[in-house]
């Protein structure tokens, strides 16, 4: 990009596709230096990438496998976006979505034993869901109510709430929701019974593609509505961008940074709910590490636009996807999926980085998304 | 730090230590269960002191570091990495392996540091966004090379972790280590114990010398100090550097003085409950050790009560249970951020870009 | 050693910032001993070529010359060292830090790294003694009053051998007896050959100490004259370009019903301190009620606690009959509230935000902006076109961040959206400050309108020029209290200046006499 041509042509293209440019120059550059990681290791990236995209969308399976993996990754995303929206960040959608799964687990394969009768599934769904949404809520509401009212700040707050998460489910999955079959030997709960299971879109083995695929998609556009077109929106964004003039207007802040960090955490929850009512049928321990971070990532990387989320978890869901042939192909640890999505980050983060390095220049404002201990 | 809360505090310790001495008491003497819970808490205190001393830094100097949690676990993988390769590779004995990779863990610290300071100084990107990018990225660069480098294709260690150089020697402080029985809380390793002197170095250095001064007044004012003449920029990376070298520091506590392996995520939110113990300690180096020590005592106790199972008596079951006391740390720190145990003021430019 | 001896000397200074030509070959020259005053409203561009002389701007163009010799200032250091020093507008002191903390830092007296604070304080009371500018270099700096504060910033720059000082703005903050008492400390230090220049935007205070006096109007010098050749008119047309009315054109006020009363109230500040301390009034409609006092006398926080923004410790706030006290800022704009914020960036506006956006930022949940918890754009955007015609706000369009506009055209922004509602109340915290003297006229005659139309007024500000202009009865208010409430034709500048001091007029007697 050293020579005046390339400047120019850069530059108009810039003008053109200015709100995906610095996104997708992020993701090459992450690419990039990815491969780069790959050869100093003693891999072969071309070898190695190629496997990644033909284990994400190589056959009709494997992009069913990629629809599967973005589900949990649109409702995370969506979580933090909405946080990010209201002036919050919620590190704690690993948490969130751990207590949704565990509380749609429950209420899946228990709750025809508590009634001692059989439920229809369009009860039993609805009420397996709602339950995994409404723990996500409260785990996020508590850290919200806390920031809100005593001045806790959400960032440890929340991450703490992931520790605490952890250490129940862990007791919980070990000791009054464990398998009892004789056979199990992990930290998981029974099996949820047929009617608390969302049935997958096509009826052929090995697409294991399912309607909450549909429902996250859905759930974008609905995070779109509620910010943009509502007055709960503006009142959200209101207290995001300025909690003094939001307060100023009559915006009641402190409820609102409370509602608003329990409706991340039902969109976290939600995505706990969904892996378990509609993908693995149970909760286990240990199966949604690494969804939090990745949803912050997302979240930026979709520049907190619901449709850009969507297309960010995609990105992210083919490539945990693919990362299983390309490890099969190639012997590279899917592992290099975390640096390449960290790296994403650090360049989405830092777009000052990247127009530096492309020699774009910034035409947007920078954003203010969290504020410090004294905010 | 005033009177309530040292009250509290030394309330919250009391009732941790009576515990395990009412537990264990019809095997150890209370002195001997005291003594060990000491030694235990100032040892396990370690990475917290360090990675709040760290915080102080950067925080004084008006910068949030909550990339502490990754600046260590990436300290704790390379140092590890590096006594290993000392070791095994290159067949140097254990004790100057061990400190190469103390030494590689403080440079690690102080690079992803580096980094922390070229996003939230230079390119003024929001200082919490870049901490946990710092985080996302050590979690991810520890995970893969710890995969690639002892199982993927080509591993000079075949898919063995080799066997470390063991852990840095427990260090006796003369005469105090000779007291019988109390003498065993001064039997520490050399982390633990230069944990305790940084402590001491850094109240000095900031609240004592023309270093500390300057450094508060960017972390206060930084406008102020621009405009007698202090270079706020290079101020800001010099803290934020040197942060990074004692969380470096605290890192290497975790592979090289308690265990010597590593484990994917080992800090396990010792980075952040340190940021708590910095905020409860009011961004003070003595405040932020003591409440160090208030975490350190919840992790000695829940590795006593492990140790006294047994003797646990039924009525108070929960407490053999120990995710459930493993929840003490957490909810402590939650507790504290509330400032229900006392309000603290963070220095008044913290997390705020400098424009000129 | 002459009286012409020119010390420092701005040569065809340029200094642009995007979208701004903030200095425009601006030359000015300063003497030894003297006190050259520059003038001109906000925007004008001195603080620009003060900051370009104290080494934080680097000029486009032009040079600095210092006794006779062209120098290069890169930096605050290159000025400390060329003997300039400045006391700016806002001070830069660090409130955590001591007196002497703050007086050494960047210049600090250390053994081996180790600061020798005692060799600093012994520096400062002789300083201070020397130049009769009382400080005590232990204090905590934010625990001095703003004139102390002052004094220490002087002493800041005396410290580092300045023999230039620099004083931005130095009487905002002061009552009109603190800033006879800088003017005193002033020629002191002229006396003992120290040049100053003060930037100010008051012509009383130019006539009363400058020895020369320097103009300037939209970045450029309109001129420089003597005060003997000169007057306040004179003064004001150099400084906007045209003749400007110096006062409000208004009929006497006619109040009614009462629509603001305030009983024993009581309100702490950040740090739970009692800054209000039982102060009660009442404001009737179709009357300006102005608060004058010092900035900094707990203003800021009444009007905080009236509109609900800060909590009540004690007392009754009545608004149009109903009882509001401690009650949230929604209940109490119902009411009939409107409020022009003191901080319209922090308060007023979401500067992200669309200007239509900000015009409903009070009323976006009603209809018709709004049915069933939905936002009707339509009816925001019809909105915003109706009140830009109105309020004749300069904007490119309604959907542009509000962030763009120029400081008066954001206050316009409130003061239209604050003025369309249908409110009894309205109270307007520093309404003009740091305004273009078109948009303060501008805003004054909607605020004398809004009276006439039957609204009670609550007016806090800062300017004794501004309350005396506008109000009908005015409070003065000191250390948390009301001294006294006069009516607007029997005060005078001097007897508010008093009570703005903490003076009632039964001790005026004994302040006459010269204080120590």
């Amino acid at each position: 990009m050293q020579s005046t041509a390339d400047k120019g042509f850069i530059r108009r293209l810039g003008q053109l596709l200015n709100p995906l440019l610095v996104p997708f120059l992020a993701i090459v550059t992450a690419v990039i230096l990815g491969g780069i990681i790959i050869k100093v290791v003693g891999g072969d990236p071309i070898a190695a990438y190629k496997g990644l995209v033909q284990g994400a969308f190589g056959s009709p399976s494997a992009l069913s496998e990629t629809a599967v993996w973005s589900t949990p990754y649109i409702f995370a995303g969506l979580a933090v976006a909405l946080g990010f929206k209201g002036g919050l960040f919620n590190i704690g959608a690993e948490g969130q979505i751990a207590f949704g799964a565990v509380a749609a687990a429950l209420i899946g394969y228990a709750l025809p034993g508590w009634l001692h009768t059989s439920i229809p599934p369009y009860i039993h769904i609805p009420l397996a869901v709602g339950a995994g949404i409404l723990a996500g809520a409260i785990w996020g509401g508590i850290p919200g109510a806390l920031k809100a009212y005593t001045g806790g700040h959400e960032v440890i707050n929340t991450i703490m709430m992931n520790y605490i998460a952890l250490n129940i489910t862990s007791y919980l999955l070990n000791g009054p929701m464990r398998d009892p079959n004789p056979l199990n030997l992990s930290a998981r709960t029974p099996e949820i019974a047929v009617s608390a299971r969302i049935p997958p879109i096509f009826d052929i083995p090995g697409m294991r593609v399912h309607w909450g695929f549909v429902l996250a998609l859905l759930m974008a556009v609905v995070v779109w509505w509620l910010l943009w077109k509502t007055t709960l929106g503006f009142e959200i964004r209101t207290v995001g961008a300025n909690p003094d003039a939001a307060k100023y207007a009559g915006i009641n802040v402190k409820w609102i940074i409370t509602l608003t960090m329990a409706l991340s955490g039902a969109l976290a929850g939600l995505a706990g709910a969904i892996e378990v009512t509609a993908l693995n049928y149970r909760h286990e321990l240990g199966f949604s590490t690494g969804y939090g971070f990745d949803a912050i990532a997302i979240a930026l990387l979709g520049k907190n636009n619901p449709y850009g989320i969507i297309l960010a978890a995609i990105l992210f869901g083919a490539m945990r996807n693919g990362a299983t042939r390309m490890q099969f192909l190639t012997q590279i640890p899917i592992d290099i999926i975390s640096v390449i999505q960290a790296l994403i980050l650090l360049f989405v983060a830092a777009d000052a980085i990247i127009r530096f390095i492309y020699r774009i220049r910034a035409r947007e404002e920078r954003v203010v998304l969290t504020r410090g201990w004294g905010g | 730090m005033d009177w309530r809360r040292f009250a509290i505090i030394a309330l919250i310790i009391v009732v941790m230590f009576g515990t395990v001495v009412l537990i264990g008491t019809s095997q150890n003497s209370p002195l001997v269960i005291i003594t060990s819970m000491m030694a235990t808490t100032i040892a396990v205190a370690t990475p917290l002191t360090l990675g709040a001393l760290s915080g102080i830094y950067c925080e004084r100097a008006g910068v949030v570091n909550i990339g502490i949690e990754g600046m260590m676990l990436g300290a704790a993988f390379f140092g590890w990495l590096a006594a290993i390769y000392m070791n095994t590779i290159f067949h140097y004995p254990a004790m100057p392996s061990l400190i190469v990779g103390v030494i590689a863990a403080i440079i690690t610290g102080g690079l992803f540091a580096l980094l922390h300071a070229v996003l939230s100084i230079t390119f003024k990107v929001d200082q919490i966004i870049g901490g946990t990018v710092i985080n996302i990225l050590a979690a991810g660069i520890t995970g893969f090379l710890n995969r690639q480098l002892f199982f993927g294709a080509g591993s000079v260690f075949h898919g063995q972790i080799p066997n470390a150089p063991g852990v840095l020697p427990t260090i006796h402080i003369p005469l105090l280590a000779d007291i019988p029985t109390v003498g065993r809380i001064f039997e520490q390793q050399p982390i633990a114990i230069s944990a305790i002197l940084l402590v001491i170095i850094t109240h000095f250095v900031l609240f004592r010398t023309r270093w500390g001064l300057r450094t508060r007044a960017v972390g206060e004012h930084p406008r102020a100090a621009d405009t007698v003449g202090i270079n706020v920029i290079r101020m800001r990376y010099m803290n934020v550097i040197i942060g990074g070298f004692l969380a470096g520091l605290g890192g290497a506590y975790f592979t090289l003085e308690a265990i010597s392996s590593f484990e994917a995520n080992m800090t396990n939110g010792r980075g952040f409950i340190a940021l708590a113990a910095m905020i409860f300690g009011n961004w003070t180096p003595f405040g932020a050790w003591t409440a160090a020590l208030v975490f350190g005592a919840a992790q000695a106790l829940q590795i006593n009560l492990q140790f006294f199972r047994e003797l646990i008596p039924p009525q108070l079951a929960v407490l053999q249970n120990s995710y459930v006391v493993g929840l003490a740390p957490y909810l402590l720190t939650m507790l504290i951020l509330t400032g229900i145990i006392g309000k603290t003021i963070p220095p008044a430019a913290d997390g705020k870009v400098y424009e000129k | 050693m002459t009286a012409n001896d020119i010390v420092l000397e701005a040569n065809e200074i340029t200094k642009h910032f995007p979208g701004v030509l903030a200095n425009d070959h601006v030359s000015i020259d300063l003497r030894k001993g003297e006190i050259h005053a520059l003038l001109g409203e906000n925007g004008a561009g001195k603080t620009t070529l003060m900051n370009i002389l104290y080494g934080l701007y680097k000029p486009d163009s032009g040079q600095v010359v210092l006794n006779g010799k062209s120098i290069v200032i890169h930096s605050p250091k290159d000025s400390i060292e060329a003997g300039i020093g400045m006391v700016h507008q806002h001070f830069m002191l660090i409130p955590a830090f001591s007196v002497a903390e703050n007086i050494m830092l960047g210049d600090e007296t250390t053994h081996a790294g180790v600061l020798d604070i005692k060799a600093v304080s012994q520096r400062v009371r002789e300083l201070s003694h020397q130049y009769g500018l009382e400080v005590d270099p232990d204090a905590k700096v934010g625990q001095l009053s703003v004139g102390a504060q002052q004094r220490v910033e002087i002493v800041k720059t005396l410290y580092r051998n300045a023999n230039i000082i620099i004083l931005d703005e130095p009487t905002a903050v002061l009552t009109p007896q603190e800033t006879e008492d800088l003017f005193r400390i002033m020629r002191q230090l002229t006396a003992r050959g120290v040049s100053i220049i003060f930037i100010t935007h008051k012509l009383k205070e130019v006539l009363a100490v400058a020895d020369r006096i320097t103009v300037m109007r939209a970045g450029r010098v309109a001129g420089t004259v003597k005060p003997k050749e000169t007057n306040e008119p004179k003064l004001a047309s150099m400084m906007v370009g045209r003749e400007v009315i110096l006062t409000v054109q208004k009929q006497p006020a006619r109040p009614k019903d009462e629509v603001l009363r305030v009983e024993d109230l009581r309100v702490l500040d950040d740090r739970d301190l009692e800054v209000i301390r039982g102060v009660s009034f009442d404001v009737r409609s179709g009357e300006i009620f102005g608060i004058a006092g010092v900035q900094g006398n707990g203003q800021t926080q009444l009007a905080e606690a009236l509109t609900g923004l800060r909590p009540m410790k004690n007392g009754k706030v009545i608004m149009a009959g109903k009882d509001v006290s401690g009650k949230p800022p929604r209940p109490i704009i119902e009411t009939g509230l409107a409020h022009i914020p003191e901080d319209r960036q922090r308060h007023g506006l979401v500067l992200s935000y669309s200007v239509a956006d900000n015009m409903v930022l009070c009323n976006y949940y009603l209809e018709p902006f709004a049915r069933g918890g939905v936002l009707q754009q339509e009816k925001v955007d019809e909105n915003a076109r109706r009140l830009i015609r109105d309020f004749d706000v300069r904007t490119p369009s309604p959907y542009v961040p509000t962030s763009k506009l120029s400081g008066g055209n954001q206050q316009k922004v409130i003061v239209a959206r604050e003025l369309s509602r249908p409110v009894k109340l309205l109270i307007a915290s520093q309404p003009t400050r740091g305004l273009d003297v078109g948009s303060i006229e501008y805003i004054h005659k909607e605020i004398v309108a809004m009276r006439d139309r039957g609204v009670g007024v609550l007016l806090i500000s800062a300017e004794l020029d501004e309350i005396m202009a506008l109000s009908d009865r005015i409070a003065v208010m000191y250390q948390g209290q009301i001294m006294d409430v006069v009516k607007a034709n029997e005060a005078t500048k001097e007897s508010l200046g008093l009570l703005m001091a903490g003076i009632k007029s039964s001790e005026t007697a004994e302040a006459a006499a010269p204080r120590p």
